[in-house]
């Protein structure tokens, strides 16, 4: 379609409320959590490319599939983001993080970052942004965005990639700084300050962290997204780990702006349990397979995160396609020896590069390239599978199949 | 003794998983029953120079020269190599130890001299993709085929106080007459991530033996086996790109070049 129409995106889009969602974790999710929780007026649906098409012809596919005028919220790729948002004039422009994806595209992280600043200096003024301000990459490209920006504590655990300022090149420190709220901690407190507050600032020009107008805090089990000018609502989070909490209130903040009340959007996004296959949990043989999809070093380590505890077996499986990176290298930088004591397999096309990083983490395990196989010999009720990109699609794919060794 | 292994600056050359290398350092010691200790140096942090072994990455552009300026302040890394250290520079590591290397400005600025190369921007396409190297006899017997990836756009030019790691067999390398690598004395300077210790252990044992001397042998049938994978697949490329020409023309085509390469050197 974009072949016999070079505007399609542009005509698709007219007169619609198009929020868009980038980022290099947390897009899909973060997508389809907004989406859910969008206040819609007459009744129309919501256009979404929710299965992860984040190219422009996927957005096409998206729009054309839901004619007419109801809201859309698109997730769109980071090196597509500029010319996307050119295009659709959008509403909110959502961002998450950015950290080193696919090693050998080169699409160096701070490149990402200094296109995303001149997106946002150019933003037309009917176009809000929400941003990460925990991520320093993406408060200085948010930054530049002369209307409002709404920022959100949204946490960034990943930080070997933001070592330098992006704006002096200095060096950053991150830890903590002053509480959010009198009486909170302030960001996500875990037992055992597990992670830090998500302050930042460089020592050499004194760029910082930008003063939160969202967070969370946890009290217990009970968790609540806070507003600096005073609302706080429960918020409830069915998707697992902690990049999730953050994924839910990035999209509150976005409904909210957009025009959602706080509790009906909180409600709204704690329905959301499974996002295109991910975190579902399929049956495989005798037992069943909880399917995590773990990108790069930063999605592996929440994926990590999310495993059922020890010990509970696991898969893990990489592909090294164009769309997983062709070098695999970036497995060293993930805390694999987390795993030792589980029933571990790896798999996948590249299941040595896996296996020999398992070898050196002094993680016991066995090797067997294809996935469902190595789940099915777990012969356990409830394995964990991580997969990469591709890895994860072939395993959705053949999940439509009848399971390993199951009756025809 | 402890053995004791310096991870440069992680921080700014830690963008390809090459720190990896330091991990399969310590272990391949700690399997023999050799203490090894893992010291990360962050930028932050002052580069100890009493460190038997140090491991340096690649990195983008900015982080690499910020690498460069606060190892040329001190001089330390250079007083290690004097007491008989052993380095590992891969890529944006090994452009920084050598003479000179262009800068994202395009200007050229001085490396730290360990190396005898100098790096510039290649007028081609970057190089990606797997690299496959037939490593010079000096290296002796038991080191096989080296394999690793490879992820830039330098072109490097190896002075005659340094020589490659060996004869490009698959990829790119150093871009200049078909070597890899730039080796002086105990500093080890490629091209290759992947980490390239992870996926060849005979060069591991190579330099921990330079350190700690003769190395009992260890359970390597992982690693072996993704050693061989990958040399198998990257040589089918190779042979598969050459049309006719099979596997006993590649190896022809290697020794020849030795021969030339020797000459030079």
């Amino acid at each position: 379609m974009l072949a016999l129409d070079p505007q399609a995106l542009s005509h698709l889009a007219t007169g619609r409320t198009v929020a868009l969602v980038s980022g290099t974790n947390g897009k899909t999710t973060t997508t389809k959590l907004l989406a859910s929780a969008l206040p819609t007026t007459d009744g129309a649906p919501v256009a979404s490319n929710f299965q992860g098409a984040n190219l422009p012809s996927g957005l096409v596919t998206a729009l054309a599939e839901r004619a007419g005028r109801g809201p859309a919220v698109l997730e769109v790729d980071e090196a597509w983001l500029g010319e996307v948002a050119a295009q659709v004039l959008p509403a909110a422009l959502v961002l998450l993080n950015l950290s080193r994806d696919q090693l050998d595209r080169h699409h160096e992280v701070r490149h990402l970052a200094q296109r995303w600043r001149s997106l946002c200096q150019g933003l037309a003024p009917v176009t809000f942004v929400v941003a990460n301000a925990d991520d320093p990459l993406v408060a200085w490209a948010a930054a530049a965005a002369a209307g409002q920006v709404t920022w959100v504590a949204a946490g960034a655990r990943w930080r070997l990639d933001a070592a330098g300022c992006p704006e002096c090149g200095g060096r950053l420190s991150f830890g903590l700084a002053a509480p959010l709220s009198a009486g909170a901690g302030g960001g996500l407190a875990e037992p055992g300050g597990a992670y830090d507050d998500g302050h930042w600032q460089c020592d050499g020009c004194g760029l910082s962290r930008p003063a939160p107008d969202l967070w969370l805090e946890q009290d217990g089990a009970n968790l609540s997204a806070c507003w600096r000018s005073g609302p706080r609502v429960a918020l409830k989070v069915s998707l697992p780990g902690r990049c999730n909490r953050f994924n839910a209130l990035m999209a509150l903040a976005t409904a909210v702006r957009l025009g959602a009340t706080a509790p009906e959007a909180a409600h709204a996004l704690a329905g959301v349990d499974e996002v295109a296959g991910r975190y579902s949990t399929v049956s495989a043989g005798a037992g069943s397979a909880k399917l995590l999809l773990a990108k790069n070093p930063a999605g592996w380590v929440e994926a990590l995160d999310m495993l059922s505890p020890a010990p509970a077996p696991v898969v893990v499986a990489i592909n090294a396609h164009g769309v997983d990176g062709r070098d695999t290298s970036w497995i060293w930088d993930v805390p694999f020896e987390n795993l030792r004591g589980r029933s571990v397999f790896a798999s996948g096309e590249r299941a040595l590069d896996m296996s020999v990083r398992l070898h050196y983490a002094d993680v016991a395990h066995q090797v067997e390239p294809d996935t469902w196989k190595a789940v099915a010999a777990m012969n356990s009720r409830a394995v964990d599978v991580v997969a990469n990109y591709s890895a994860f699609q072939q395993l959705r794919s053949r999940r439509l199949l009848p399971a390993p060794g199951a009756p025809k | 003794m402890t053995v004791s292994v310096a991870l440069v600056y992680p921080d700014l050359l830690g963008t390809y998983g090459d720190g990896g290398n330091a991990t399969v350092l310590v272990q391949r010691l700690a399997w023999r029953g050799i203490e090894a200790r893992l010291v990360p140096v962050l930028s932050s942090g002052q580069l100890p120079s009493s460190c038997d072994f140090y491991v340096i990455g690649g990195g983008e552009d900015q982080p690499q020269s910020m690498a460069a300026d606060l190892m040329a302040s001190g001089r330390r890394l250079e007083r290690a190599v004097g007491n008989g250290a052993v380095v590992l520079a891969v890529c944006a590591g090994l452009q920084l130890l050598g003479q000179s290397f262009e800068a994202n400005d395009g200007r050229p600025r001085p490396g730290l001299g360990l190396l005898d190369c100098v790096t510039s921007r290649s007028e081609r396409a970057r190089a990606v993709g797997e690299l496959l190297v037939q490593p010079g006899p000096e290296w002796g017997e038991g080191l096989d085929l080296v394999t690793g990836f490879e992820n830039h756009q330098g072109r490097t030019e190896l002075g005659k106080r340094s020589r490659p790691v060996g004869q490009v067999l698959r990829g790119v390398g150093n871009g200049d007459g078909g070597l890899e690598g730039a080796v002086s004395g105990r500093v080890w300077g490629t091209y290759m991530h992947g980490p390239v210790l992870a996926r060849n252990p005979k060069l591991a044992d190579l330099l921990l033996s330079w350190v700690v001397g003769p190395l009992a042998p260890v359970d390597d049938a992982r690693p072996t086996a993704l050693h061989d994978e990958r040399t198998g697949s990257a040589l089918a490329e190779a042979v598969s790109k050459g049309g006719a020409r099979g596997w006993a023309e590649w190896a022809e085509r290697g020794r020849r070049a030795w021969g030339a390469v020797r000459e030079r050197w």
